[in-house]
């Protein structure tokens, strides 16, 4: 069932009797984090059925890549994966969730809202614009809601941080991933202006001039 | 009963009862003042006989100076539908309970009060619902603004 990823750096050396094996701890350890992630069941809006319902369903297994089993309390979980809104009052809840987490503890923020804010970043009196104001986020998974293919992606990025980053020596440092370089001549303003005009083109209906064309009453 | 009788029914209660036109469902206005006796008829009377009220919330106008609070009601007994609608004035939104009458009201109360601002005369307990205690202003009126709210630019 299991899908391996990435092979573990290791030298093994033939004894009479069995084999030795010649690897380095922080390969080992991070080995053995990025392939037993606990998540904690946290999910306030829509994301959740996604994430944790669809995801975790046998349709899509998440056993796959080792994190199925989800805990619902912060001391038996390492990663926390943040599915929903999250407002004033949910805020305090969070953070005391985060800490209750042991190390070495990691945080996906999955969908628009724990990104930015989504749909409630403009005009709202108690949503949080981005859990990332709360706790710190490790991977992003942006959608709303994001399918469950992209929470994997999500969680293949985490492992493959994991098992880069963080070192015995120094805890808690972990290298980010990085957006791949841009193709030449091509700036984010041009991304940009590209992405504004489908919105506006998109966002007008004409509703008179539609019924007209599908012979319908006018409403 | 036939929706019309239920209708000439309910208008013939009280004067000022007027059918509310662009509903999906049968509604009438009703004037403030009369309200609670309005209510209380509703309830009572064995062929209305509104036993549940399963929703009260509002509607702010600020151009016309007026939060609108809908009651929606239905008959357990009888199997019909009916939603009352009445304003009060912006600047000064006062209204009586109906909490004497139905008891959920007094939930459904403080959550109109919570996010609109509108003063319930005999309720029991009006405190806030969902806000904290110490919150300043009603979030749900058009209004509303405050230091955390991110404006959206023009």
């Amino acid at each position: 069932m299991g899908v391996i990823t990435e092979k573990l750096p290791i030298y093994i050396e033939p004894m009479p009797g069995g084999s030795m094996v010649l690897t380095s701890m922080d390969f080992m350890i991070n080995w053995a984090h990025a392939n037993s992630l606990w998540p904690l069941t946290f999910g306030t809006s829509c994301c959740a059925i996604e994430v944790m319902m669809a995801a975790g369903a046998s349709n899509h297994d998440l056993a796959r890549f080792g994190a199925e089993v989800a805990r619902a309390t912060p001391r038996q979980a390492d990663l926390l994966v943040v599915a929903g809104t999250i407002v004033k009052r949910m805020a305090p809840i969070l953070k005391t969730l985060y800490a209750q987490m042991g190390e070495p503890r990691y945080v996906i923020a999955t969908g628009s809202c724990a990104i930015s804010g989504g749909p409630f970043v403009f005009n709202s009196y108690t949503t949080i614009r981005g859990v990332d104001q709360l706790i710190p986020v490790d991977v992003y998974v942006p959608g709303c809601p994001p399918r469950p293919e992209a929470f994997f992606y999500g969680l293949l990025t985490l492992q493959r941080m994991i098992k880069e980053g963080e070192t015995v020596r120094k805890p808690g440092i972990r290298r980010k991933p990085v957006m791949a370089a841009l193709p030449e001549g091509i700036t984010i303003a041009d991304i940009q202006a590209e992405l504004a005009g489908l919105l506006d083109r998109n966002a007008t209906v004409n509703v008179p001039q539609q019924c007209k064309e599908r012979d319908l009453d006018e409403p | 009963m036939s929706p019309d009788d239920l209708v000439a029914a309910v208008i013939a209660i009280e004067s000022g009862v007027a059918k509310k036109d662009l509903c999906d469902r049968l509604a009438v206005n009703v004037l403030p003042e009369t309200l609670l006796k309005f209510m209380q008829r509703l309830h009572d009377d064995p062929q209305l006989a509104f036993d549940m009220l399963y929703t009260h919330t509002a509607v702010d106008y600020p151009v016309e100076n007026r939060i609108e609070l809908i009651y929606q009601l239905y008959s357990v007994k009888q199997r019909h539908y009916l939603m009352v609608a009445t304003s009060v004035k912006r600047d000064k939104p006062e209204i009586s309970s109906v909490s004497s009458i139905w008891r959920i009201a007094e939930w459904h109360e403080r959550e109109v009060y919570d996010l609109f601002g509108v003063l319930y005369d005999g309720h029991p307990d009006l405190r806030r619902l969902f806000l904290d205690d110490d919150w300043k202003g009603f979030p749900l009126r058009k209004d509303y603004k405050d230091d955390f709210m991110l404006e959206r630019p023009e």
